[in-house]
C-alpha cells in the first residue's frame, strides 16, 4: 500500500524523487480516508510552492482538503487528466493519480521526509 | 424486495420520481382558459419599435390541468422528509418542531400585507415588535446591542467581523489576524476571509475544547478576534470560555461567539455574561422558523456597549413620545440588507419567544440537553464516543469500529437509518473526528420516540456484524435509493431540455 521507492509527508503526500524533480500526489491512506474525489484543484506551471503550505485542493463527497507542498521549489507539470476524471486519484494514486511536478531549489529537503516503513508507521498512530 | 414489488401491477403510478411538469400534460391542456379578447388586439413589434427584444418562439412552458399541477406536487411533497414526516436529528442544525403559531402570527395580515415603503406612522405595530424582539434576544444573549438585519448565521457572522474590524481601525490600529478553532464550521473560516482578515486555526485540546497552549502561542497585537462556537460543535461546553475570552482581550483583541448551538444554552448561561463581545442568532434554528430548504432565515448579531455604534442601521427604536421609530448608529457600518432583513422569521421568533416565556426557554435547552445525554447514554456502548463528557444538546459518535469490522461507513450507517424512518445524523462533521456522526435530537422529540431512534442505531450496529452487505445496498424503502453522489458532483444534469 505504501511504495518503498517514495517519500512520505504527514500531510499524506507522497514524492518520487528523480534528480531535481518530485512528483507529487496523495497516498493511498488519504484517497481512502477521502472517499470519492469528485474535483481538484491544483497550480499552474511556473507557479512556485512552498514547503508546508497549501499548493491546491482536493475534494470528496466528504469534504474539502487542502493539498500541502512536501517541498519548496517551481511547479514544472501538472496532471491535466485529473481536472476531467478525478477518480483516477482513487483508482491509482500512485501512478496515474499523481498531481504535480516540481523542479525542487534545495533537492536535500526530500531527505527529512518520510520512508514507507516509518509512513506506515504514522498512519497506524493516526488510525 | 423482489417478491413484493412483483405484486406491483405493471401501470401503476411509481412511488418514486415520475415525470417532470414539462413532461406532464398536452398541448391543449390548460387550468383557466382566459376570456376572448374584447380589445383591439395590438402588433407588439410596432409598439415597441425595435426598442427591446422580441421573443419569436413560444417559451416552453408546461401544459397541464389543474388536478395535474396538484398531484404531481402532492407526490413530489410525499417524497420529501421533513420535520412533520418524522424526527430529523441533523447534528449541528437544530431541525426541532416549529409550532403552529408561529406561522399563524407571521401571516396576520398587519405584518404580511406591509410594504417596507410604507409611511412610519402606519407601521408602528412592526417596528414595536422588532424593538421588543430585539430586547429579549439581547436579554437571552447578554449583549444589548442589537441588529436583525442579517439574512442568515453566516451573513450574522460576517456583520459582526465587519463591526469588528470597524471597531479596531476606529482606534487606529489595523489587525490582520482571526483565531478560529479546528471545530468550527466552515463558514467561520469563510467570513474571515471575506472580511479581509486571515484566518489562523487553533487546534483542539485532547478534552475536545481550545488547546489553551496554542491560544496563548498565537495571541499578539496584530490578533482581531477568536471566533468561538460554543457549545461548540462537537457538542461541548467550553469550560475555559472565561480564560479564553481573558486572553483574547488581554491582547486587545475582540471575542466573537458563533451562537449556532444556542439551542443549548438559553436561559441558562449568557455570552455576554462569560467574556463575548458579539454573537449570532439563528432564529430559523432556535426560534421557531422552519428551515432546512435554503431559506428565509434571520441571523441577528447581539454586541456589548462598546460595539453598538458599528452596527448596521438603521436600527428600530422607542423613541420618548411613545411611538417607534428609526435610528443610525453613530459609526455604523452601513446596511447589510435590505429593508428590515427576513421580517417573517423576525415575527415567528417574536411568537415563539412571547410564547414561551423565560422559563419556557430554559426549559428548552434543558429539555434538549437532557434528550441528547440520553441518546448517547443509550448508544456509547454501541459506537466510539470519542469525546466522552457529559454534552450540551448535542453529541458525535464515531463509526470507526464499524468501518473496521465490518467495512461499513458511517455513510452506510446514515443510508441504513432511512429505512428505519430516520432523517440521519449530520455525518463527517466536524472534520476532528473519523467517521462522525453529529447527533441532535433537540427538546421536540418524545421519550418514545428517543427510544425508538436508539433501537434503530442499535439494530444496525447489529447488522453491521450480521449482514455488512445489506448496509453497503440501503435504503431499500426510499422513492429513490442511494444517490450516487460522485456523478452528482461531477456530471451534475441541472437543466431539462427537450428532446429533440
Amino acid at each position: 500500500m505504501y511504495p518503498s521507492d517514495l517519500k512520505y509527508d504527514k500531510e499524506h503526500e507522497w514524492v518520487r524523487v528523480n534528480g531535481d524533480i518530485a512528483t507529487v500526489g496523495i497516498s493511498h491512506f488519504a484517497q481512502d480516508q477521502l472517499g470519492e474525489v469528485v474535483y481538484v484543484d491544483l497550480p499552474a506551471p511556473g507557479d512556485s510552492v512552498t514547503l508546508g503550505e497549501p499548493f491546491g485542493e482536493v475534494e470528496s463527497v466528504k469534504s474539502v482538503s487542502e493539498l500541502y507542498a512536501p517541498v519548496n521549489g517551481e511547479v514544472v507539470k501538472v496532471n491535466e487528466s485529473l481536472t476531467d476524471s478525478p477518480e483516477i486519484i482513487n483508482e491509482d494514486p500512485y501512478g496515474e493519480g499523481w498531481m504535480i511536478e516540481i523542479e525542487m531549489s534545495e533537492p536535500s529537503e526530500v531527505d527529512v521526509l518520510l520512508s514507507a516503513e516509518e509512513y506506515e508507521v504514522f498512519v497506524t498512530e493516526e488510525e | 424486495m423482489t417478491e413484493r414489488s412483483a405484486q406491483i401491477p405493471s401501470g401503476a403510478p411509481a412511488r418514486g420520481p415520475r415525470r417532470l411538469i414539462f413532461e406532464t400534460g398536452a398541448p391543449e391542456s390548460r387550468c383557466v382558459e382566459p376570456p376572448p379578447l374584447d380589445v383591439p388586439e395590438l402588433d407588439l413589434k410596432v409598439r415597441l419599435q425595435g426598442r427591446a427584444k422580441i421573443r419569436h418562439e413560444m417559451p416552453m412552458l408546461p401544459h397541464v390541468t389543474e388536478v395535474e399541477i396538484a398531484r404531481h406536487y402532492s407526490h413530489l411533497a410525499s417524497m420529501n422528509f421533513g420535520v412533520d414526516t418524522g424526527s430529523y436529528p441533523l447534528g449541528s442544525c437544530t431541525m426541532k418542531y416549529n409550532p403552529r403559531i408561529g406561522e399563524d402570527a407571521a401571516r396576520y395580515e398587519g405584518f404580511a400585507g406591509l410594504h417596507p415603503y410604507q409611511p412610519i406612522e402606519t407601521v408602528q405595530g412592526a417596528l414595536e415588535l422588532m424593538c421588543r424582539l430585539a430586547e429579549a434576544l439581547g436579554e437571552i444573549s447578554g449583549l444589548p446591542g442589537v441588529t436583525l438585519q442579517p439574512a442568515a448565521g453566516a451573513h450574522g457572522e460576517l456583520t459582526a467581523l465587519m463591526c469588528f474590524r470597524a471597531y479596531h481601525l476606529a482606534s487606529g490600529i489595523e489587525r490582520r489576524r482571526v483565531l478560529v478553532p479546528d471545530s468550527a464550521h466552515g463558514t467561520n473560516p469563510a467570513t474571515v476571509a471575506m472580511c479581509g482578515f486571515e484566518a489562523i486555526t487553533l487546534p483542539s485540546d485532547a478534552d475536545g475544547g481550545v488547546d489553551l497552549a496554542a491560544l496563548d502561542e498565537a495571541l499578539d497585537d496584530d490578533v482581531a478576534a477568536i471566533m468561538l462556537t460554543n457549545p461548540n460543535t462537537l457538542g461541548l461546553f467550553e469550560r475555559n470560555t472565561l480564560a479564553i475570552n481573558e486572553a483574547v482581550h488581554s491582547v486587545g483583541a475582540l471575542s466573537y461567539c458563533d451562537g449556532a448551538n444556542l439551542n443549548a444554552i438559553m436561559g441558562i448561561t449568557r455570552p455576554g455574561d462569560t467574556g463575548f463581545d458579539a454573537l449570532h442568532i439563528n432564529l430559523h434554528k432556535t426560534f421557531g422558523t422552519p428551515h432546512g430548504g435554503g431559506g428565509p432565515g434571520a441571523g441577528p448579531v447581539c454586541v456589548t456597549e462598546a460595539l453598538k455604534p458599528f452596527l448596521p442601521g438603521p436600527i428600530p427604536v422607542h423613541l420618548d413620545d411613545g411611538s417607534f421609530g428609526l435610528a443610525e448608529p453613530a459609526r455604523s457600518i452601513g446596511r447589510v440588507r435590505s429593508f428590515f432583513g427576513n421580517f417573517g422569521v423576525l415575527v415567528r421568533a417574536y411568537a415563539y419567544i412571547r410564547g414561551l416565556g423565560g422559563e419556557g426557554l430554559r426549559e428548552v435547552s434543558e429539555q434538549a440537553v437532557l434528550s441528547a445525554n440520553y441518546l448517547k447514554e443509550r448508544l456509547r456502548d454501541a459506537y466510539e464516543l470519542p469525546y466522552d463528557r457529559t454534552c450540551m444538546h448535542e453529541f458525535v459518535l464515531s463509526g470507526v469500529r464499524q468501518k473496521r469490522e465490518g467495512g461499513v461507513r458511517t455513510l452506510d450507517i446514515a443510508k441504513r437509518l432511512l429505512d428505519y424512518g430516520f432523517h440521519p445524523p449530520t455525518i463527517y462533521f466536524p472534520l476532528i473526528v473519523e467517521e462522525a456522526l453529529m447527533i441532535e435530537p433537540t427538546e421536540t422529540e418524545s421519550l418514545e420516540e428517543l427510544d425508538r431512534f436508539a433501537k434503530a442505531m442499535l439494530a444496525i450496529a447489529e447488522e453491521v456484524s450480521t449482514d455488512p452487505a445489506l448496509l453497503k445496498a440501503a435504503p431499500f424503502t426510499t422513492p429513490v435509493r442511494r444517490v450516487d453522489e460522485v456523478a452528482a458532483a461531477r456530471k451534475p444534469d441541472l437543466r431539462f431540455r427537450r428532446e429533440g
